[in-house]
């Protein structure tokens, strides 16, 4: 089964990044083969439904599940079509989420913000 | 004649400005294309309301017809659609009603429904046609009802005034596109002068004729900053409205200045007769 996590830089030992729909990077992690890769995320520089077309990539990079430390609407609406399991992320890097996947211990993520649409979010 | 007030940021007093120019004029139109906080009707409290919903098209799609190709999904800029397991997604709230998925998808598996996204409210207030468009929260433009509001009047022969939404974005332009003159409300701080740059970029790109009202001018000021601005720029200043505590009290508890005191009525009917004067001579001068 493979996971997607949003990431700032491409390496293991990068901060699971704030942002999903805007995040430079997703590591895409085979459960199975336990390796992974980095995938550059199209949707960074959308002027609007960055979220949506985010999480597109998502879905057709065969990813079953999410790891992120939030997400919107749009993009959860997305997910919830295919079927896609949203986690909330830990404090640490992707590695140590990856970790902490493979050990059961990462919560499902239950809040869903509305969007920041346009209006900056740091 | 057309005038539409703005400026590049909120409360600095467009609507105190639009809403007692029309109550000075009489027999006029007051149009509020503050679509996402209309609030001049607030003021003017009209009678004899009348409603009419505006509406968009977007998307709808026929999940029988639909191949899954993603013609639509590629095509569409604002990302309002998305496909996953062979469902089609259409994010209503997101899709600017361009129509380009619908000529795109080759097997007409998608339509066009309409979806309401606001309304217009008209009434009168003491000779004031007061006409209001107003928005439903949460959706993502406003431009449908701006334009709806501004073609319902195009034929308009009395004196119309445009109460502008803030800044300089798209939603602004829309507003002033069919006005003959505008008028930049500022208020003299740093903040307000940076605001009025952009409201004075947008104008000259239009190519608008156009004139400034200082409002919350500080007694015993010299030359204020906007002021300053404005000789430097040779931009016409056609009023100043001072920063008093009796405008102040009369505004924040809705009422309109220059129906409650003499003082403020001879202030914005001067302030409307050289805003006529400018409006001439910039016809005679342009035409």
């Amino acid at each position: 089964m493979k996971i997607a996590i949003p990431a700032d830089e491409n390496t293991l030992q990068s901060e699971v990044c704030m942002s999903f729909g805007r995040a430079p990077y997703f590591y895409i992690f085979d459960t199975a083969t336990q390796t992974g890769e980095f995938i550059i995320n199209g949707a960074a520089m959308e002027p609007g439904g960055a979220g949506i077309k985010a999480a597109q990539i998502i879905v057709d990079n065969q990813a079953e599940a999410l790891i992120t430390p939030r997400c919107g609407e749009n993009a959860a609406d997305v997910f919830k079509v295919a079927k896609v399991k949203i986690y909330k992320s830990s404090v640490g890097t992707i590695q140590d989420n990856i970790n902490s996947y493979n050990d059961g211990k990462l919560d499902l993520l239950d809040h869903f913000h509305a969007g920041f649409h346009g209006r900056g979010e740091n | 004649m057309k005038l539409a007030v703005l400026s590049g940021k909120g409360g600095t007093g467009k609507t105190l400005v639009s809403v007692n120019l029309a109550a000075v004029a009489g027999n006029s139109v007051y149009i509020d294309c503050d679509v996402e906080e209309p609030n001049g009707h607030l003021f003017f409290k009209p009678k004899g309301i009348e409603k009419e919903k505006v509406t968009i098209k977007v998307p709808v799609v026929d999940e029988d017809l639909c191949i899954g190709c993603r013609k639509c999904v590629d095509f569409c800029k604002f990302n309002a659609l998305a496909a996953v397991l062979d469902k089609l997604i259409v994010f209503d709230e997101i899709c600017h009603s361009c129509g380009g998925c619908i000529l795109f998808c080759p097997t007409k598996a998608l339509t066009e429904k309409d979806k309401v996204i606001g309304e217009i409210q008209s009434g009168v207030s003491d000779g004031v046609k007061v006409i209001t468009g107003m928005m439903n929260t949460g959706e993502e433009s406003g431009i449908p009802i701006i334009k709806k509001l501004l073609k319902k009047n195009s034929n308009e022969t009395a004196m119309t005034f445009i109460d502008c939404p803030p800044g300089s974005a798209c939603i602004v332009m829309e507003s002033i596109r069919d006005a003959d003159y505008c008028i930049l409300v500022a208020e003299p701080t740093v903040f307000g002068l940076h605001n009025l740059q952009m409201v004075y970029e947008l104008v000259k790109i239009f190519n608008k004729p156009h004139g400034v009202v200082i409002n919350k001018c500080l007694q015993g000021e010299k030359v204020n900053l906007i002021e300053k601005y404005c000789n430097d720029n040779r931009i016409k200043i056609l009023c100043k409205i001072p920063f008093e505590s009796e405008l102040g009290r009369f505004n924040s508890n809705a009422m309109i200045v220059s129906r409650k005191s003499s003082k403020y009525y001879s202030l914005f009917s001067s302030l409307l007769q050289t805003v006529t004067k400018e409006v001439q001579y910039e016809t005679v001068t342009h035409s």
